[in-house]
């Protein structure tokens, strides 16, 4: 399976594409997508100007991020795993 | 300090409104984001793994008090507590909102700074050495030349464009701390056999996939000649260097192709048009700049402390440096907490040695290649004092130039490019030399990491370097031995595979234990590398993993 992400224009935080053509933050309520029909859904997405920046599509296996880039796109999801974010805490 | 006039004030302030407007027009859509993010990048504004981070230019790694005030302002009112000093003696907020940039900028520039040319394919921010206009084995003060690079290099039309990112650095000091071998192009102030005053210039340094030191080009240019002589590199650059494949861009490339011989001869002919031009510097232009450099005069000479509390008798064995001054002393800012995340201030530790600056450090604060700060004056009469406030603010660790003072890139926990995670191993590391009595014992020796072939950590110029790679979706690390960034600089060279991240620090530990059983007296870590070889710390980097 597939799931589109991006980050979010005005401030950057990652999103995923949602099943109604929203963005959302959480990884939950993304949509995942079969191999076959990923390719069209993040052509719309190209397509469309919004809120989402330079989507694409990365793996997703279980709820989680999957293949290859899955560390690239848990860290993505769920923040830096170490450094100066994490001592003081994110906002 | 240099002050910026009207001209400086008016062309920073035009920059920002002009990128006002290409905001406001990418968030209502008027701009796409290719039309955008040339613009955005002209500006330091990045889009990383989690959000936008903004470089903010610190030219030769020189602040004023206001304008460390200013970066811990910013640190809590846009982002999110703190800050990150980089190897080009930078700062980066990895946190900011693209459309709190502009007033960001508007901040910066109510005290003289900007993000121009923090990123992009264009001359970046001068490279110098931190102790400038302090240090004891000081020839000529860098800062003014720096400032005159800045100056000329500062959206130079014929030089925004380039192939690819160029780096410059000079420095003015017997210890090279500017790194000028491992830069596009260095400056080193020479003093010729007449007793006149110029510069060497080596061309074709740099890091990153294919590491080069560079190479002497012309051993004498007279100061007045200096913007001419660099005009006839850049141009023969712009016209020759390679702009079909990314990653043979760099002037370190052409200078391969071309040979160093070559390279110069064209340059020659190059300068040889416009030597005479208008690029001359009048002697009334270097007296200008440099009248805003001095070093502080002091009527009343103490030594050093020699007594005080142990801790702080073993901060200044570390951290302190010689002045050029009797009665004045440097002294290194350690950003390496052990077990802490390299280069990071909080706000609240900006706030403090903005206000060490102020009342200790005669307005002047430094940013290291290191990722340190230094106060560059302080009265030795006064290095008590700032101790104890560094004490406080948790900046007193006694670890500048130690195993422990770990330069490390940002790495995959942030940076879109790295393939590796680099903070977590290098606290590891931090932490288990710590541990093992190894970062006081083992002495001098740098530690280096970079969470890709980018080599933003500088990792190639570590006696110890560590290269994150990825395979297959796993984290790997490269181990590299034998590099220095000084004037005996060299590429360290890779050993053996990949570890695992959780070997790092055991591997590096075995490497600087065998090195203490193996050294002759107080020889250097890198002094009994070179002697013996990489291949006699392979067994301790690899014997325990075999077990």
């Amino acid at each position: 399976m597939k799931i589109i992400t991006a980050n979010r224009l005005t401030d950057g935080r990652v999103i995923y594409r949602t099943s109604d053509g929203q963005w959302t933050p959480s990884l939950a309520e993304a949509q995942p997508l079969d191999n076959d029909e990923a390719d069209n859904a993040l052509a719309i997405a190209e397509g469309e100007f919004g809120i989402a920046v330079g989507p694409y599509l990365i793996d997703y296996t279980e709820g989680e991020p999957g293949g290859q880039k899955w560390r690239r796109e848990g860290i993505r999801l769920a923040g830096p795993t170490a450094g100066t974010t994490r001592t003081l805490g994110a906002a | 300090m240099y002050r910026y006039d009207d001209f400086d004030a008016r062309l920073v302030r035009e920059r920002i409104a002009e990128f006002r407007d290409q905001v406001e027009r990418r968030i209502d859509g008027r701009l796409t984001e290719d039309q955008f993010k040339p613009l955005r990048l002209m500006n330091g504004v990045y889009l990383q793994l989690h959000a936008y981070m903004l470089r903010v230019a610190i030219p030769y790694g020189a602040l004023r008090a206001e304008q460390m005030r200013m970066l811990a302002t910013i640190s809590g009112k846009y982002d999110r507590g703190y800050g990150h000093f980089t190897t080009r003696q930078n700062i980066q907020y990895n946190w900011p909102s693209l459309v709190d940039i502009p007033d960001i900028l508007e901040e910066l520039a109510s005290v003289e700074m900007h993000a121009i040319q923090t990123s992009g394919n264009c001359i970046r921010n001068v490279t110098a050495d931190p102790f400038a206009g302090a240090a004891a084995d000081e020839l000529e003060d860098s800062r003014p030349w720096a400032e005159i690079i800045r100056q000329w290099s500062t959206l130079h039309p014929e030089f925004t464009f380039l192939p690819r990112k160029f780096k410059i650095a000079i420095n003015g000091a017997a210890e090279d701390r500017a790194g000028i071998r491992v830069h596009d192009i260095g400056l080193q102030i020479v003093e010729n056999e007449a007793g006149a005053r110029g510069f060497e210039v080596w061309v074709g340094g740099g890091q990153g996939r294919t590491p080069r030191l560079a190479r002497l080009v012309k051993d004498f240019v007279e100061p007045r000649d200096l913007l001419s002589y660099l005009t006839a590199i850049l141009r023969v650059y712009n016209q020759h260097g390679r702009r079909d494949n990314l990653y043979k861009a760099r002037i370190k490339i052409l200078v391969d192709a071309l040979g160093v011989e070559a390279f110069a001869a064209e340059v020659d002919e190059e300068w040889s048009y416009i030597r005479d031009g208008e690029l001359r510097l009048p002697q009334s232009e270097i007296l200008r700049i440099r009248s805003f450099f001095s070093t502080p005069s002091i009527t009343e000479a103490s030594p050093v402390p020699e007594a005080g509390p142990a801790a702080f008798r073993h901060w200044l064995k570390h951290n302190h440096r010689d002045h050029q001054t009797a009665g004045l002393s440097s002294v290194v800012i350690s950003l390496k907490p052990i077990g802490g995340t390299p280069g990071d201030a909080t706000t609240g530790q900006m706030q403090v040695v903005a206000d060490l600056t102020e009342h200790y450090g005669f307005d002047e604060v430094r940013v290291t290649p290191d990722q340190n700060l230094v106060l560059p004056h302080v009265r030795n009469e006064d290095l008590f004092a700032v101790w104890t406030a560094l004490v406080d603010a948790k900046l007193a660790t006694a670890n500048a130039g130690l195993a422990t003072d770990i330069v490390a890139c940002p790495g995959l926990d942030y940076c879109n490019l790295a393939n590796a995670r680099s903070i977590p191993v290098s606290q590891a590391i931090s932490s288990t030399l710590e541990a093992e009595g190894l970062s006081e014992a083992a002495g001098d020796v740098t530690i280096k990491i970079s969470g890709c072939i980018n080599a933003c950590g500088h990792h190639h110029v570590a006696a110890i370097g560590v290269l994150g790679v990825d395979k297959r979706g796993e984290e790997f690390y490269q181990i590299t031995l034998g590099g220095a960034f000084g004037a005996d600089a060299s590429i360290g060279e890779i050993v053996g595979k990949g570890l695992a991240a959780e070997d790092v620090p055991g591997a590096i530990a075995r490497i600087l234990k065998s090195y203490l059983a193996q050294r002759l007296g107080d020889e250097r870590f890198i002094d009994t590398l070179r002697r013996l070889g990489s291949d006699a710390f392979k067994e301790a980097i690899y014997a325990d993993l075999a077990a």
